[in-house]
Parts: structure tokens; C-alpha cells; sequence
């Protein structure tokens, strides 16, 4: 279970809870699971939770930037929040920042 | 001296495994917390790169050999692939063969960012060899 990922629906907001490691194992089953819940909603606010989340590596920055592109296209917000260590420092060098919003909480990433 | 040898099937699965078993060798070196992170992040992107690349997802072997000198710490990631016909257009940040979009590019990019250097050698149908090196608690 830690090391799936978990969805959470809130109005027009998907929250994506992100496991331990996400490396390319842990993503194989993202693309498909994202692409089915986006069609089955209509969702313009995509949130990812990174508090659980110890590893990240490019597999992952991929994985994000596949997401970013899908909700930029429909006009939608793609946040991060809950990013703690090597995460930040990956996300640094992936060039995440200069596309989404991080946050320091839930609730603050639900407002932006 | 002090080196390992680790031989896995390229399977998904054994790329944290690969991870977990480099970092326990590193901390002989008493590595900061964010040596041991660019460590396994250089060596997840190595080790994914045999995979996904080398053996195009397909039944294969990557050898891993971990050695530690002073303070000198390197590893050696080989795959028995299809190679790399072209290393430079391979190493450019951004340059990726996958087409579902879910790939980054960003492999070699982080390999550079997060070693102190990284050497690479292939040929189409030879297979590939990564060997990176870190220095340990300058």
C-alpha cells in the first residue's frame, strides 16, 4: 500500500497521495489510472502529495511534467505540497518549480 | 579497498533493491544524509536506464560494482543490451526515445547533477557501461 498511489476526489480537485519511492516501478501504473479518472471528471486542479514521499527520481519529475502538460491543456492548476529533503533537491534540478505552485500544506495547496 | 559486486535480473522491482544495497556500502564512508540521496538517485537512473533501455523492458542482467578508495567512492552499472548508438545526443538534458510521454529525459542529466563524475561507454548491440564517482566528505 505505501508504495501505490492513493486518489482523493474533493469537488473539481484531484489529490494524488504519493508513494515512499517514486521511482519507475512505483509509476508504471500512474499514466493509466490518471487517464481514466480524468476522463470519468471533470477536474482543473490536480494536487500532489509529496509528505510521505522519501525518493524521487527522474522517473518520477517525468511522471509530473506528463500530468502538468495534460492540465495545462485543459486550462487546469497542477500543486505540490508536503516536499521535505532529496525530494526538493530533485525537484530543483527537474525545473519543477518554475511550473507548479509548492506548497507548505494541504490547505494552502487547495487555495492556489 | 573495498568493493561489492551485485548481479540482478533487470527487473522494475530490483531498482530500489539496487539502491538499498549501494547505500548500505556507502554508509562504510559515514556519508551526509544528502550524499547517500544523490547516490541512490544516480544509481536508480542508471539502473533504469539498462531496463528500460538496454533490455527494452525485456529478461536481462545488470552488473553493479560498488568500490570505495579513501574517500573516493565509485560504481559501475553495466548492462549486456542494445547499446547506445549515439552517448552525447543520449546524455543531452531533455533527449528521450520514449514515446508514451512519461519519461523525462532527464537520466544522464541527473546523473552529472548529483556525481562527480560520470563516464559512459557503449556500443549498438555491446551493451552499456556507466561508471560515476563521488567524493565522500570534502
Amino acid at each position: 500500500m505505501q508504495n501505490s498511489f492513493t486518489y482523493e476526489p474533493y469537488q473539481q480537485t484531484l489529490i494524488i497521495h504519493l508513494p515512499k519511492e517514486l521511482d519507475h516501478h512505483n509509476c508504471r501504473n500512474l499514466k493509466y489510472e490518471t487517464d481514466l479518472l480524468f476522463s470519468e471528471n471533470y477536474i482543473n486542479r490536480l494536487i500532489f502529495d509529496f509528505s510521505q514521499t522519501e525518493f524521487m527520481d527522474s522517473s518520477g519529475i517525468g511522471i509530473l511534467l506528463n500530468r502538468y502538460k495534460q492540465m495545462h491543456l485543459s486550462g487546469g492548476k497542477t500543486v505540490i505540497y508536503g516536499v521535505n529533503g532529496q525530494i526538493a533537491r530533485v525537484l530543483a534540478i527537474g525545473g519543477i518549480g518554475k511550473l507548479m505552485m509548492i506548497c507548505d500544506s494541504k490547505e494552502a495547496a487547495l487555495i492556489r | 579497498m573495498e568493493q561489492f559486486h551485485l548481479e540482478i535480473d533487470s527487473r522494475s522491482r530490483n531498482e530500489e533493491f539496487a539502491r538499498v544495497v549501494t547505500a548500505a556500502f556507502l554508509s562504510r564512508l559515514d556519508p551526509t544524509l544528502e550524499e547517500v540521496n544523490d547516490v541512490k538517485t544516480a544509481v536508480s537512473e542508471a539502473v533504469t536506464n539498462a531496463e528500460i533501455h538496454g533490455y527494452g523492458g525485456g529478461e536481462g542482467t545488470i552488473d553493479i560494482k560498488g568500490r570505495i578508495e579513501e574517500r573516493t567512492f565509485t560504481i559501475e552499472i553495466s548492462d549486456q543490451g542494445i547499446g547506445i548508438p549515439d552517448i552525447q545526443r543520449a546524455m543531452e538534458p531533455l533527449f528521450t526515445t520514449d514515446r508514451t510521454g512519461e519519461r523525462s529525459g532527464m537520466g544522464f542529466s541527473f546523473m552529472v547533477a548529483f556525481m562527480d563524475g560520470v563516464f559512459v561507454e557503449s556500443k549498438p548491440g555491446n551493451g552499456t557501461r556507466v561508471v560515476m564517482r563521488k567524493e565522500i566528505g570534502r
